[in-house]
């Protein structure tokens, strides 16, 4: 039963992707990258990842969502047809896609449980952790303590950002310093 | 969005359980799925509806830039602040043990307050970002 | 094991060529992002399927469970989400800029003004 439901989400997954290729009107686009995220989420609660799954669905059919409807607003929301075939790079994508399935023989089965990845750190994670940080949800005792370098590395670059789409959109120096120059230039172009 | 009744009667009646339950994330977090990550987006998210619903001009008014500003910042001075307090009692950086009586406990609090911090930071961000998208006049 | 062994990652790949076709071969900038959206969410599948352990339950610890699935693999990708959404924002920062100073978000009209001037 949960192997039906994940092939039918990985499909509906594959689908949309398809489907946000083609479309050119960029609102369906949006909607459906929101769909895309949605169904990911779900995606990610039937491999138990719950967290993540929770996340996701925030991040991906929330927020996202949101910011690229924003900008469809600020800017235009059609996309034009492109000019140049789409030969050259539709090769690309088979050639790279057939090399990495190619790759994916040498991976240990989905589900094994005597994967390289579960055998290091995990099982003493999932062992030790309840004791050691008094937290049952060992994912949380893992992003807060045992990796708490890397979740600050992480705020770092979410403060970052941040910062960065303020110096980028709060002020409009570049632009009003670069306006009257074209005011000047276009009455003189014009006579 | 002034002719949107049912939109505006929705919105008020969720708004607080939205952020009722980003704190319920927040604070559970060791417990069930949750942590300052998805708190901070829920949490956000919760003040994007109140900005989309009643306008940007309330949300300011109710989360204005320069305090937002501040919380993107805090919530990182939050989390360094406990690496730096852990290495002043003794320990290691970011070595949450040496934070209360036992080690039990100082992993707890280590723990609670380094997901505030993130939660502060993710949630500052995350409505900053959409006030500064909105605010852009085309 | 049969054929649902690879499929996770078959899928993986899929999805990962999808966005990378939109991020090639599209001109419009959203849908470029919207692509390394795509491209990014593939990595995450990738990572959370190598953390499934069969039968195993979500990393949450409790009385009667056996198995656990591989918690690791759940704190990098959360954490990259939330750095996902950020950066997305900035890249649509540099868009809207884009298109102030442009007029346009195809990459090809951004290509011939700068060829002109």
């Amino acid at each position: 039963m949960i192997l039906a439901i994940d092939i039918a989400l990985l499909v509906m997954l594959a689908v949309v992707g398809i489907a946000i290729i083609r479309l050119r009107n960029l609102f369906a686009v949006v909607m459906l990258s929101g769909i895309y995220s949605l169904l990911m989420a779900s995606t990610f609660v039937l491999l138990d990842a719950v967290d993540v799954a929770f996340t996701e669905a925030a991040v991906g059919a929330g927020i996202s969502t949101v910011l690229l409807l924003g900008v469809l607003t600020l800017t235009k929301s059609r996309e034009k047809i492109p000019v140049t075939t789409p030969l050259l790079p539709l090769v690309t994508v088979v050639v790279t896609g057939a090399l990495l399935i190619y790759g994916t023989w040498d991976l240990p089965a989905f589900g094994d449980p005597n994967a390289p990845a579960h055998r290091h750190v995990a099982p003493e994670y999932l062992a030790e952790a309840t004791h050691e940080t008094g937290a049952p949800n060992v994912v949380t005792a893992v992003l807060a303590s045992y990796r708490g370098y890397d979740t600050l590395g992480e705020v770092t670059v979410i403060f970052t950002a941040g910062i960065g789409v303020l110096l980028l959109l709060s002020g409009s120096g570049v632009l009003r310093r670069r306006e009257p120059e074209e005011n000047d230039d276009k009455p003189g172009g014009a006579a | 969005m002034k002719h949107h009744l049912i939109l505006r009667v929705i919105a008020k009646l969720t708004i607080p359980g939205i952020l009722l339950f980003g704190l319920y994330v927040q604070f559970h977090g060791d417990y069930g799925p949750g942590g300052g990550f998805q708190a901070g987006v829920i949490f956000g998210a919760g003040f994007i509806l109140y900005g989309l619903v009643f306008g940007l001009q309330n949300l300011r008014r109710v989360a204005p830039a320069s305090v937002t500003t501040t919380f993107i910042a805090l919530g990182v001075l939050i989390f360094a602040g406990v690496g730096i307090a852990s290495q002043l009692l003794g320990g290691n950086y970011l070595d949450y043990d040496v934070l209360a009586a036992d080690p039990h406990a100082g992993q707890h609090l280590g723990i609670l307050v380094v997901e505030l911090g993130v939660g502060i930071t993710v949630a500052a961000v995350m409505i900053t970002i959409f006030m500064t998208f909105a605010g852009r006049e085309r | 094991m049969e054929v649902h062994g690879h499929f996770n990652y078959w899928i993986v790949v899929v999805l990962m060529m999808i966005g990378f076709y939109a991020l090639i071969a599209r001109g419009n900038l959203i849908k470029k992002i919207v692509g390394l959206n795509i491209f990014q969410a593939s990595v995450f599948l990738l990572f959370i399927s190598f953390g499934k352990v069969s039968g195993g339950s979500a990393p949450i610890i409790a009385e009667g469970i056996q198995a656990y699935s591989n918690p690791l693999p759940h704190v990098l990708i959360l954490t990259a989400i939330v750095v996902g959404v950020a950066t997305t924002a900035l890249g649509l920062a540099l868009v809207v800029r884009i298109n102030e100073a442009y007029g346009t978000i195809e990459e090809n009209e951004i290509a011939q003004m700068d060829s002109e001037t």
